[in-house]
């Protein structure tokens, strides 16, 4: 199992801020998730669309040929916590290799200590982003 | 001391015109002391994305559910929480919230569980606030704590448990959910995360009429005639009827629960908040599979 250096820096962040600031902290990410860029934007076939989420996400992963993953995921305005995740993530995972993508510990959902504040559905669509973001990373890694 | 009801010829035709009011009047009575406005969604990051000024949020996941058990928070929990947030007994809450007002009627059905008196619906809820382009603000104004009187929890008017259910068959139980939730063919969809269910499928008798039959595209309620046709004439419900509505864990059911009774008026409606989940995972309950209610079943 691996994990990443932003996602260390994530736990730690969640960690050390109140329990009652938590949530602002989630909506901070929520608003730092990138746009996603222009070639997807106008390419939607290509996203791939997690079900396990309640509100529509999107997510597509490309490889570079030096093994370089990118991420790149959406969600909507009106769903802040599913964005929320959906930053966190791409956040610790985008740029590494698919080695440290495939084996990045799941562990990872539970860490970040917000399960008391969001139900259980939120978390489960979590999981749901990072075991398709692995499974488009085996796919397609050279 | 309730505030003015909203004289408004749109609401007139329901059975309880007081339980609903407009984006328009919310607007117009902000800031009206005796009033409150309390915004409850499913997402819970979304009020302070914005909200309307001076609206109180209200977290239907930390803060109504009981931290250990699977039921409500009681007398003195809810006391303790509407003082905190600054809410008296005798005020005027209106109630709004994202997906077509689920959450704002569960918050309300929570509420009345404990007898607030007077509790309203913004009509259309969040959606339909900010479609119209009404202003929202990220400032929360601290409330001055009031002291809002320890009153038990009523489970029986309102509240259905598993073993009601089981004493109900024959009389109307409505599922609200989604049909693929209702055939029991969602829990075997692949990809598809179990919804806390270990069996899918609905409570024998149930008559399916998704939640989302009595909105409009811009979320707001239907008229007294196109609901009239789907409760009483397909669904069979008239005023003697005693109604118990379920869904997966209360929280759509609770805005079925809103439109039968004050929409439409029947005096005796339960929610079943244990819904799906529970029944679902329940040994030696009966369910049914697929589109029809099926019979009343033997030996239960």
């Amino acid at each position: 199992m691996t994990t990443t250096t932003q996602a260390q820096e994530i736990i730690e962040a969640f960690r050390e801020v109140p329990e009652n600031l938590k949530l602002e902290l989630l909506l901070e990410y929520s608003e730092s998730l990138p746009a996603l860029p222009e070639r997807y934007q106008d390419s939607p076939e290509l996203l791939e669309r997690v079900e396990e989420c309640q509100s529509p996400v999107y997510l597509f992963v490309e490889v570079s040929p030096t093994d370089l993953v990118s991420i790149y995921l959406t969600a909507p305005d009106e769903a802040p916590t599913t964005k929320g995740f959906a930053s966190i993530l791409q956040l610790a995972l985008d740029g590494h290799s698919s080695e440290d993508i495939l084996g990045f510990d799941e562990a990872f959902v539970d860490e970040i200590g917000l399960t008391d504040l969001v139900s259980p559905l939120r978390i489960r669509g979590m999981h749901g982003m990072l075991t398709r973001i692995k499974r488009q990373v085996s796919e397609k890694k050279k | 001391m309730s505030f003015p009801v909203e004289s408004n010829s749109r609401f007139q035709e329901y059975a309880h015109p007081e339980a609903l009011v407009s984006t328009q009047w919310v607007e117009d009575n902000l800031g009206a002391p005796g009033l409150v406005i309390m915004e409850c969604d499913e997402d819970i990051l979304l009020y302070s994305t914005g909200h309307i000024e001076g609206a109180v949020k209200i977290d239907w996941h930390t803060e109504l559910n009981h931290p250990d058990n699977r039921d409500y928070i009681d007398g003195a929990q809810m006391a303790e929480l509407l003082s905190s947030k600054g809410i008296s007994r005798d005020v005027t809450i209106v109630l709004y919230g994202d997906k077509s007002n689920w959450w704002a009627t569960y918050a309300m059905w929570v509420f009345k569980l404990f007898g607030h008196e007077d509790i309203r619906i913004m009509d259309g809820g969040r959606a339909k606030w900010i479609e119209e382009g009404r202003a929202l603000t990220k400032d929360v104004q601290d409330r001055a704590r009031t002291s809002y009187p320890v009153i038990a929890r009523d489970d029986e008017s309102i509240r259905a448990f598993k073993d009601d259910v089981l004493e109900h068959f024959g009389k109307p139980l409505i599922d609200v959910r989604s049909p693929l939730e209702y055939t029991g063919e969602k829990l075997h969809m692949p990809d598809y995360p179990n919804e806390g269910a270990s069996r899918g499928g609905h409570i024998p008798t149930a008559r399916s009429v998704p939640w989302s039959k009595a909105v409009n595209e811009d979320q707001t309620f239907k008229t007294i005639e196109e609901l009239n046709q789907i409760y009483r004439v397909e669904a069979g419900i008239s005023d003697a009827s005693d109604v118990i509505a379920y869904c997966r864990i209360g929280e759509r059911s609770s805005h079925t629960w809103f439109v039968l009774k004050y929409l439409l008026g029947i005096p005796k409606v339960r929610n079943y908040d244990g819904s799906w989940t529970e029944w679902g995972s329940t040994v030696r309950v009966p369910i049914v599979k697929g589109s029809e209610p099926g019979a009343v079943p033997v030996g239960f």
